[in-house]
């Protein structure tokens, strides 16, 4: 049995490796996003002068673009460019693209964030009730009404709020974003709900029969055993195991709830990266499609290095 | 050397009964065990794998759960603990009384540091601060032999061997010097020379802090070496009970009789209990009369049909058995 030193080193290292290891995916993420936008059909030119383009218009915005340069050298600057942030510049509006998503990027990842964080809310409580409870009424009324969550798509549980929150009881607004934090947060809730709605259905049940796994293991007899308070046997004995598994899916359902945002943020008016990405692909807005892409696979990987690092601390034997 | 009753000294276990509701029927576990220990008094509890041992001492801690039950008494200084309530047991738990369980590889959690598991301990019972507790933590460490100590404790349980996760857990249930320690198997993992080690240990604290000791172990050659008085279960009774030199001397039972067969009687070789004859009975379906009359070469109408009750045999004997004057006897002839 080998020791690495103290406990924190390992997760040291293992951060370390685990960062490196982003490399590679990064690079992926560069060729996917410049093969995917190169594949779409139609061309920027025409779309950028509309059905009365002439062959030479075409030919100067294409040299203008760098696209009549071969292939490889046109990724070679495009992987220039996008280290140097720029990502060029959006021809609906004629602003650089790095500046477009710099507005519209925060406002998706609060979205996003207030949803996990609703999602957490509402989730952990619950598993534990319906997990404390399992086979029993609560438990049943719990896991039916996550059951139905899980089934409505997210448009429609979304004009579902809008409906009754928003234009039946007003209690919150039917769309658009505030200009100070506290009005945001306030406009952001009932998009963040909707979003929470399914997600925390699928982390309810995760957590749930994860912590039916744990609560019966000899550690937390022996925790019990040992006179701990309730409360701590709960929290750093059964949650702290159970989540290890959950945290996992947390990461891996992150993109899905990215994709959330997008009909969310169509739904309630929310001027997000959402948003900006349905008006570029409709009006064929090439570079900020590239750019908006590469920004949010980029956040996606992020995400998954945040939640390995966090499984990593949760579990010390993953570190290792 | 056994505790009087209602003194208010050690522990007295009344009629302590343990059921399960399981798919198949109800398991009875434990059926109506009574046991004495005093203080500083060292008991051991043998039987065979299966027989009630680890549920018994559960249930003295009040660790059993939905689908358990358990009635009976367990008086622990003039209170019940079975019928206490949960935040005064919980009190009791760890501080007075202390377990050691039988799988020191999944009785510590794996995410957590040593050092915690063994901290939390002292937080619960103490008011220790954060440096007083880690103290006490490293004079723990020491005293149940871990090296290096002061790494040992940032560790976590993956990075012990199995002797020294059995070390630790040991000193987990030392943390708050208890009255009373539960000792599941404290040595089954271990080889023999830890095994002394851990059996010393836990002697010298008998004898320091008065503590009384319930020591389940397979090995008759432990009881022989540490305990004052046995109790042998069998199918989730206590089917004999005595001083360790009377039970060893003149077993009453012929199921105690089997056990021992196994150990040389020189004693310089350690077996674990003996294969005797046939398999214990299902808990949800127990034979009729006397659960062991089906492997038993005593056995007569009488076992069969009625459940031998336990006895008294004198000031600190008891068996149940109707035919203990046969297996005396016979043992005599041997
Ligand atoms: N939670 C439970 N649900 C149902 N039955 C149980 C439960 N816990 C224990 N039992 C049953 O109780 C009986 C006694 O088990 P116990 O663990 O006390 O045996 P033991 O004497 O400690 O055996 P070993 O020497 O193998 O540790 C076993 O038949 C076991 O199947
Ligand atoms: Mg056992």
């Amino acid at each position: 049995m080998q020791n690495i030193g103290s406990g924190s080193l390992p997760l040291f290292s293992f951060v370390l490796r685990r960062i490196l290891q982003m490399i590679p995916t990064v690079v992926f993420i560069l060729v996917v996003t410049f093969v995917l936008v190169r594949l779409l059909p139609g061309d920027p030119a025409s779309a950028m002068l509309g059905d009365r383009a002439i062959d030479a218009d075409v030919e100067r915005i294409n040299a203008s673009l760098g696209l009549d340069k071969p292939i490889p050298v046109q990724f070679l600057y495009f992987v220039k460019n996008v280290f140097t942030g720029d990502l060029g510049t959006s021809i609906a509006l004629k602003l650089p693209v790095t500046t477009i998503i710099m507005q519209r990027l925060p406002v998706t990842l609060m979205l996003t964030l207030m949803a996990a964080l609703l999602a957490l809310i509402l989730a952990v409580p619950l598993a534990f009730l319906a997990a404390l409870k399992r086979e029993q009424t609560a438990d049943a009324v719990i896991r039916g009404t996550f059951q139905v969550g899980l089934s409505m798509p997210v448009f429609y549980v979304g004009i579902l709020m809008l409906t009754v929150f928003g234009a039946t009881l007003k209690w919150f607004p039917v769309g658009g974003y505030g200009d100070t934090f506290a009005d945001r947060l306030y406009h952001l809730f009932l998009p963040a709900l909707t979003l929470a709605f399914s997600f925390s259905a699928v982390l309810m049940r995760n957590l749930r029969s994860s912590i039916i796994g744990v609560i019966n293991a000899e550690y937390v007899d022996f925790a019990r055993a040992k006179g701990l308070r309730p409360r701590i046997i709960m929290t750093r004995h059964v949650l702290r195991n159970a989540l290890i598994s959950t945290v996992t899916l947390f990461g891996l359902q992150i993109g899905t709830l990215f994709g959330g945002a997008v009909i969310t943020e169509t739904v309630f008016a929310v001027p997000g990266a959402g948003r900006l990405m349905i008006d570029s692909i409709y009006g064929r807005d090439y570079p900020v499609l590239q750019g908006l892409t590469i920004a949010l696979a980029v956040l996606v990987s992020l995400t998954f290095l945040a939640t390995d690092i966090f499984q990593a601390w949760l579990d010390p034997r993953v570190a290792r | 050397m056994s505790a009087g009753i209602g003194t208010g000294l050690g522990l007295t276990v009344r009629g302590l009964t343990t059921l399960f509701d399981t798919p198949r029927g109800m398991a009875l576990a434990v059926a109506d065990v009574d046991l004495d220990v005093g203080p500083g008094e060292m008991v051991g509890l043998v039987g065979e794998s299966g027989s009630g041992k680890s549920v018994t001492l559960r249930s003295i801690m009040g660790l059993i759960q939905t689908p358990g039950h358990v009635t009976g008494k367990v008086e622990w200084g003039g209170r019940d603990l079975v019928a206490m309530p949960a935040e005064e047991l919980r009190r009791i738990r760890g501080s007075e009384i202390a377990m050691i369980f039988q799988e020191p590889m999944t009785a510590l959690n794996p995410v957590l540091p040593v050092g915690l598991q063994l901290e939390e301990n002292l937080v619960a019972h103490t008011r220790l601060n954060a440096r007083e507790r880690r103290a006490r933590a490293l004079e723990l460490m020491n005293i149940v032999g871990i090296p290096a100590a002061e790494r040992r404790l940032n560790e976590y349980p993956h990075q012990f061997s199995g002797g020294m996760r059995q070390r630790a857990m040991i000193a987990i249930a030392l943390a708050c010097s208890p009255k009373l320690l539960l000792a599941d198997e404290p040595t089954t993992a271990l080889d023999v020379t830890i095994q002394d080690q851990i059996l010393k240990l836990l002697l010298d604290l008998r004898d320091r802090l008065a503590m009384s000791v319930v020591l389940v172990t397979h090995d008759l050659g432990v009881i022989a070496g540490t305990c004052d008085r046995m109790a042998v279960m069998y199918a989730g009774r206590i089917v004999e009970m005595g001083t360790v030199i009377d039970v060893f001397r003149q077993p009453r039972h012929p199921y105690t009789r089997g056990l021992l067969g196994s150990v040389p009687r020189a004693g310089a070789v350690r077996t674990m209990l003996s294969s005797i004859e046939g398999t214990p009975p299902g808990l949800t379906d127990l034979p009729a009369g006397c659960a062991f009359h089906p492997r038993c070469s005593f056995a007569t109408d009488i076992c069969r049909q009625e459940r031998p009750p336990l006895q008294s045999l004198g000031a600190d004997r008891k068996v149940a058995c109707f035919h203990h004057d046969r297996v005396a006897a016979a043992e005599a002839i041997l």
